[in-house]
């Protein structure tokens, strides 16, 4: 498993508000900290900021970022990178007759960075999820 | 740094390497000695699953004096760890909270 073709999560959901409320919750640092988690982020291109998670031992639940594009109230999107895994995440807003289609598009997973077990053949699957708990630390 | 996930998986197969790394994990940077006291076989026996853990890039060594000092390095677990699945858990989790925050939010 050595290729280089890359994969990601994409969540789509339409919400009852306008764009211009989403962006806020998405771009405003005190509102990111109520839904995704504590930053010190700044809707500018090229600065650099981290998410902080709730540290667990041996990480310290930083993730880092850089904002790369920034659409007011259609397209915002940043690097995200945490313990070896470096991905993008874009989001998309579009207005629809009822509020606002939320598209988020993390990407940049390599092939060899997901699902490299059997779970269930290995009897592994309660080990590992103990395991991502231990690293990951985010609920 | 990367692994290949085939030697982390076939060093943590062995239950009493993994009892190790997982006390690692938990408890933080450990001497043989110490490790030893706990896991139920003879320190030489510890020393060597612990290279073999090192080998697979799961735990790192630090000599001092005449001890032997090993963490975890959680890292080396990456290449296990199915990430899409992770996240797109997460995710909908979030988006969940963002709706949540939006309704409670000022228009």
């Amino acid at each position: 498993m050595t290729t280089d073709a890359t994969r990601s999560v994409v969540i789509e959901r339409e919400m009852p508000f306008p764009p211009e409320k989403i962006w806020r919750a998405l771009t405003d640092g005190v509102l990111m900290k109520q839904w995704l988690m504590d930053n010190d982020f700044q809707p500018v291109v090229g600065k650099r900021f981290n998410f902080r998670a709730t540290p667990m031992p041996r990480w310290n639940g930083v993730i880092d970022c850089e904002v790369q594009v920034v659409e007011a109230n259609r397209t915002l999107s940043y690097s995200w990178s945490s313990l070896g895994v470096n991905s993008v995440v874009v989001w998309t807003l579009s207005a629809t007759t009822g509020g606002t289609m939320v598209r988020m598009e993390q990407s940049g997973f390599r092939a060899d960075q997901q699902a490299n077990y059997d779970g269930a053949s290995y009897g592994w699957s309660q080990f590992i999820g103990g395991l991502e708990r231990i690293i990951a630390g985010l609920r | 740094m990367p692994t290949a996930p085939d030697a982390v998986f076939r060093s943590l197969a062995d239950p009493t390497r993994r009892a190790l790394f997982e006390r690692l994990s938990r408890d933080g940077e450990q001497t043989v000695r110490r490790l030893t006291d706990n896991a139920g076989v003879s320190q030489p026996a510890v020393s060597k699953h612990l290279r073999v853990l090192k080998l697979a890039g799961l735990v790192r060594a630090r000599h001092r004096g005449r001890q032997t000092h090993y963490a975890a390095q959680p890292r080396a677990l990456a290449p296990l760890v199915d990430w899409m699945s992770f996240y797109s858990s997460f995710w909908h989790d979030r988006f969940d909270r963002l709706e949540g925050l939006l309704t409670r939010m000022d228009p």
